[in-house]
């Protein structure tokens, strides 16, 4: 090599071409990640599922699958209703205040569009086992009936409001859904679109 | 080193010198084996580095032999599993040499790394050693967990959803994450196929990598002994350290001891207790997955346990992923949380013994309250033993300090 070289342009040079070469390793990397998202068909697989709700008891609830997670649907009795009230002072979010753990439609007390039925994705917020259903009042002092996740021992009321002290941090996830007619829910899709 | 164009194709000096001339076996040869010397007082906790490498071939070979059976199907996996258990000739004894070769894997591993806190082997200059070493035992953490879905069991299932779920935990991409891992919306055959993936390509080929990287640090700053002093400051004549035998034929003749030895207890499991009572294979895990039931009790398989205590200790999901992320991480700070003049438990004080003592002691309890139903009782003693081992190591930089140490000798000596 001579005395003459340009030290700046080679550094410029070396520079530019790592640079370039780093975009092209970045933009070579988009479809591999890509691949790895949700494919079109485990999106297809996802559609909304239609629940006949009408023929619930009330009390009563039924377990659907919508996207491989199973969601509750429990029609809630007169006296389950009024037992909400009784549990907002032992819980961390009794307002939904949480954004994401509900469409707006159900940030409201009941946690759903029609107060009766409760529409909610069976998975504790902590680490996604099903929690159990135990909708009696009691033993302890502060349960007036709701879920309870046997993995962590997390507990959530009848609207799937989480109590204070337990590992999950948020409410239930109420999923998006809307009612088809009067005892007709889909689940999956809202007035907004698909999920 | 040095070789001259014209040599190459001479007929003199036979096969090895025609090799040497184009590719440095002879060199590598001696450099890493029979010329490699460590010091000559290595004891029982000295073998597991060699078991460790040994039990990588077995799960390498037997896991080979699972993948020409096996379908990364979900609606096959579980029963390929089964066909290659009944049908298959020999199937049965390569399915419980591998899923027994896992725990053996940690438990040759756990010893390995004890052995390193016993001695001081992660000290200067072996930082690099532990760093890699530490990496290896990530990447085995990863391949355990990709590989315990493959079976597609109930606790396959449900032990993936609530690790998996632990990724949920970091702010705002959590759960962007948890979809990208899966794959799927909930935990699916697309979510089996990729694990499949990872277990069988990408982490095995990162885990032979990063032991071939391992060895080559090891052997560039050489082994560490039980006195944990520098063989290589006192050297003969013909410059090989006083203290050291050369690996090969030497260490290798004791680690083939070391290998019978284990194999011993090895087939003694794999042939009369493959489950080991649900601590190696759970019982959950013989019913097929079924994502609408949760399994009454989860509990990872006994070497995530200690973590998994810490995890289930804290009564927050965030803060329960951190702190269950650094009890892993903590000890990749050992080389700078260690302050001591003196590296061997041998010349250590009081102290070190008794933090030693009682670092074990919360190890085995966590591992033990892992297992355990979420009540209470458990979870209070998971948090008392929790605390002892975030503060042995925390605590470490002081404690060391001020212990009492006693004097090194200059060259390594033996005991009984």
């Amino acid at each position: 090599m001579t005395e003459d070289v340009d030290r700046n342009r080679r550094h410029f040079l070396a520079v530019a071409t790592a640079v370039t070469g780093g975009a092209g390793i970045a933009m070579a990397a988009i479809p591999f990640l890509s691949s790895l998202k949700p494919s079109a068909r485990a999106q297809a697989q996802g559609a909304p599922v239609k629940v006949a709700v009408g023929s619930l008891e009330p009390g009563e609830m039924i377990r659907i699958v919508w996207r491989g997670k199973l969601v509750f649907v429990l029609r809630r009795s007169e006296a389950m209703l009024g037992r909400l009230q009784k549990s907002v002072g032992f819980l961390r979010d009794p307002n939904s205040e949480v954004v994401e753990q509900q469409p707006d439609y159900a940030a409201n007390e009941f946690r759903s569009v029609k107060p009766e039925f409760l529409v909610i994705q069976a998975a504790c917020t902590h680490l996604g086992c099903i929690p159990l259903t135990e909708f009696d009042v009691g033993p302890a002092d502060d349960w007036f009936g709701g879920f309870y996740c046997p993995c962590h021992g997390s507990r959530f009321d009848l609207a799937g409001r989480v109590y204070k002290g337990v590992p999950a941090p948020t409410n239930l996830v109420v999923p998006p859904y809307r009612y088809l007619q009067n005892d007709v829910v889909l689940v999956g899709v809202d007035s907004t679109g698909a999920a | 080193m040095a070789r001259i164009e014209s040599e190459i194709g001479t007929p003199q000096g036979g096969f090895m010198k025609w090799i040497d001339d184009r590719f440095p076996f002879t060199e590598t040869m001696k450099y890493h084996v029979t010329e490699y010397y460590a010091s000559k007082n290595f004891n029982f906790w000295y073998v597991f580095g060699v078991l460790s490498m040994f039990v990588l071939v077995m799960q390498l070979v037997s896991g080979i032999f699972l993948t020409m059976n096996y379908k990364p199907d979900a609606t096959e996996a579980f029963a390929s599993v089964e066909y290659i258990m009944r049908d298959v000739e020999w199937g049965w004894l390569i399915r419980y040499m591998h899923s027994t070769g896992a725990s053996f894997f940690f438990i040759v591993v756990y010893m390995h790394m004890f052995r390193a806190m016993l001695y001081g082997s992660y000290r200067k200059p072996r930082e690099l050693v532990w760093i890699i070493g530490m990496l290896i035992f990530l990447a085995l953490m990863a391949e355990a967990f990709a590989g315990y879905l493959l079976p597609w069991g109930q606790m396959s299932y449900w032990g993936a959803q609530v690790i998996i779920s632990l990724f949920g935990a970091i702010p705002f991409v959590g759960d962007a994450l948890v979809e990208l891992i899966r794959g799927d919306y909930s935990i699916s055959d697309i979510t089996l196929n990729r694990f499949f993936a990872l277990h069988v390509i990408v982490i095995p080929l990162a885990l032979i990598a990063l032991v071939f990287v391992h060895i080559v640090a090891l052997h560039e700053v050489g082994s560490s002994n039980p006195d944990g002093i520098e063989i290589k400051k006192k050297k003969g004549p013909d410059g090989i350290p006083l203290d050291g035998v050369a690996f090969h034929p030497y260490h290798t003749a004791k680690d083939l001891v070391a290998i019978i030895i284990f194999l011993m207890i090895f087939s003694a499991v794999m042939f009369f207790a493959p489950d080991l009572g649900g601590y190696f294979l759970e019982h959950a895990n013989f019913e097929p997955a079924n994502m609408q039931v949760t399994p009454e009790h989860i509990a990872p398989v006994w070497y995530f346990t200690p973590f998994y205590a810490i995890l289930r200790a804290v009564p927050n999901k965030l803060w329960g992923t951190i702190l269950f992320a650094t009890a892993v991480l903590l000890p990749m700070f050992l080389p700078w949380l260690d302050r001591s003049r003196v590296s061997s438990i041998r010349y250590r004080g009081w102290i070190y013994k008794m933090a030693l003592t009682l670092f074990v002691i919360s190890f085995f309890t966590l591992g033990w309250l892992g297992v355990q139903p979420a009540e209470p009782v458990y979870v209070f003693w998971a948090r008392i033993f929790a605390v002892v081992y975030f503060a042995f190591f925390l605590l470490m930089p002081y404690y060391t300090t001020i212990d009492k140490t006693k004097p090194v000798p200059d060259r390594v000596v033996y005991h009984g």
